[in-house]
């Protein structure tokens, strides 16, 4: 049997499943509530639950069907032939040859911001997109590990991942939105429809509630899966210095830029490489409402990939 | 990768798959009977290094085991290393044309010691170069994380003569496992030894 310097990290591993695990409960808690409300008083809401769910489940079903062409229009980037970019293909190319995997479409975004993200629903339909900003400021290796935690994303599918994770918080508001106007557009009619305000508010403040815990815990698990594919990417080009001095550049370059920019960057945060704007306010609040971990974590958690490569005899 | 893999974000590194380089010699005698192309005695590994002085010493005791008999009569020309520019390292052996079996072990040489202390993952691909009287270039690479061999003819420039590559493809495929996959072979350029 093969021995092996490349570990995984347990602890990640049982992080990211104890959130998973939550997201469940809360998800099934929620659907356990609202048939609950539904079937202790006559079920004539059931209308606006049974709306909420189709276009919840539709909403998250196109994102993730069309995620690529959405998000290569987001952020305006142009897909490149091998012709036009065989630097930037040849890196690809080999990146994915070590790691035996599909080849993703390669393009580019002529953001001045340096940052890169990986989107689609699956290796046959993913889309790697660096900004022009990125290509300018990163030395090759850099780009490379850049790359390698990129490709990681789509290995580890993380846009599938996040997208039915997404899903409940989705569902629960659009549900406070309908429970709302149908309130707002129902009320004042006859005595029975007392009933209805009143489930329609135990909805709204339900799913509510659920919103928010499912929120956080998304934010969550994107963090943890941001430093699942630094892992991986460190590992694949077995350079983790390269991608602490990628991730150092990055975030000092994205405090210098207007804000602007970065706010009209903002939706498409999630598939960053590294967040575009930093929230205001205490570092623990910023801390759990943040997609990607702070950079003081991801570079600890590379220098200890760094102390594993090099280790004098691999761990059996 | 499997559906817990996908779930907790974890890759395995893929090891590499050694074996199939032996196939290499004697698809070398179909290879000159088809074509015409002959090997040149020059072949070489391509791996990314490990950053840190453990994966550099083992490097350096590659090249001193290859260089043993490097100058001897009947030996080996002394093991060249270069850097591309994609930071991936290519050790480069050089035989004589008709020493394709001395050639293949010295590849397995560096396949071996890499993968026993652990950088298996690490290796990209293998190349073995050909050429035919009109000075054509041609190379058999292998790709160790699947195994399989795809040709590769590079023209002038940064072009590569597909008609050529898929006649050879038909010429050796009895002997080589080949990549089915066209989008897996990927080029090379500039590939020391070639």
């Amino acid at each position: 049997m093969a021995r092996t310097r490349y570990a995984p990290d347990r602890g990640l591993t049982v992080r990211m499943t104890a959130t998973m695990f939550l997201l469940g409960l809360v998800f099934v808690a929620f659907v356990a509530l609202i048939i609950g409300i539904l079937v202790a008083v006559h079920a004539s809401a059931a209308a606006i639950v049974f709306f909420a769910l189709i276009f919840g489940g539709g909403t998250a079903f196109v994102s993730l069907f069309y995620s690529d062409k959405i998000a290569l229009a987001a952020a305006g980037a142009q897909e490149v032939s091998p012709q036009e970019e065989p630097e930037l293909h040849g890196m690809v190319d080999r990146l994915c040859a070590l790691a035996d995997m599909d080849k993703p479409r390669v393009a580019i975004a002529p953001a001045d911001m340096p940052n890169a993200f990986a989107t689609g629903r699956n290796s046959k339909h993913s889309v790697l997109v660096v900004t022009e900003g990125l290509r300018r400021r990163l030395e090759p290796d850099e780009l490379e590990g850049v790359l390698a935690h990129e490709l990681s994303h789509v290995a580890h599918k993380d846009v599938q991942v996040m997208t039915y994770a997404s899903l409940l918080a989705i569902v629960a508001g659009l549900l406070v939105r309908f429970a709302f106007y149908s309130q707002l557009f129902g009320g004042g009619r006859r005595n029975s429809d007392q009933n209805t305000a009143l489930i329609l508010f135990a909805i709204m403040a339900v799913s509510a509630v659920v919103y928010a815990i499912s929120f956080l815990l998304i934010r969550l698990l994107s963090r943890y899966r941001e430093l699942a594919a630094d892992r991986s990417g460190a590992q694949l080009t077995g350079q983790p210095s390269k991608l602490i001095s990628a991730l150092t550049k990055v975030s000092n370059g994205m405090a210098q830029i207007p804000t602007q920019d970065l706010r009209a960057a903002e939706p498409l945060n999630a598939f960053y490489f590294a967040p575009a704007m930093k929230l205001n306010g205490p570092a623990s609040l910023s801390t759990i409402f943040s997609t990607h971990p702070s950079l003081e974590k991801r570079i600890e958690q590379l220098e200890k990939i760094q102390r594993e490569l090099g280790q004098a005899g691999p761990p059996q | 990768m499997g559906f817990l893999d996908t779930l907790f974000g974890r890759t395995k590194p893929v090891q590499p798959k050694l074996d199939d380089l032996f196939a290499l010699p004697s698809a070398a005698i179909t290879l000159e009977a088809a074509t015409g192309f002959t090997p040149t005695g020059s072949g070489s590994v391509c791996f990314r290094a490990v950053e840190g002085k453990t994966f550099s010493d083992i490097q350096a005791e590659v090249r001193e085991l290859l260089n043993m008999d490097a100058g001897k009569p009947g030996g080996a020309l002394p093991v060249e290393v270069t850097k591309d520019s994609y930071g991936y390292t290519w050790l480069v052996s050089s035989h004589l044309s008709d020493e394709m079996d001395a050639l293949v072990t010295d590849l397995h040489a560096v396949n071996s010691a890499l993968v026993d202390n652990g950088f298996g993952p690490q290796l990209l691909c293998t190349l073995v170069a050909f050429r035919d009287e009109q000075e054509r270039r041609l190379a058999l690479v292998y790709l160790y994380k699947r195994g399989t061999f795809y040709p590769f003819a590079p023209t002038s420039g940064q072009r590569r003569d597909n008609a050529l590559e898929l006649q050879v493809k038909g010429a050796v495929q009895e002997d080589l496992k080949i990549e089915q996959d066209l989008t897996k072979w990927f080029p090379v350029w500039g590939a020391p030894g070639l």
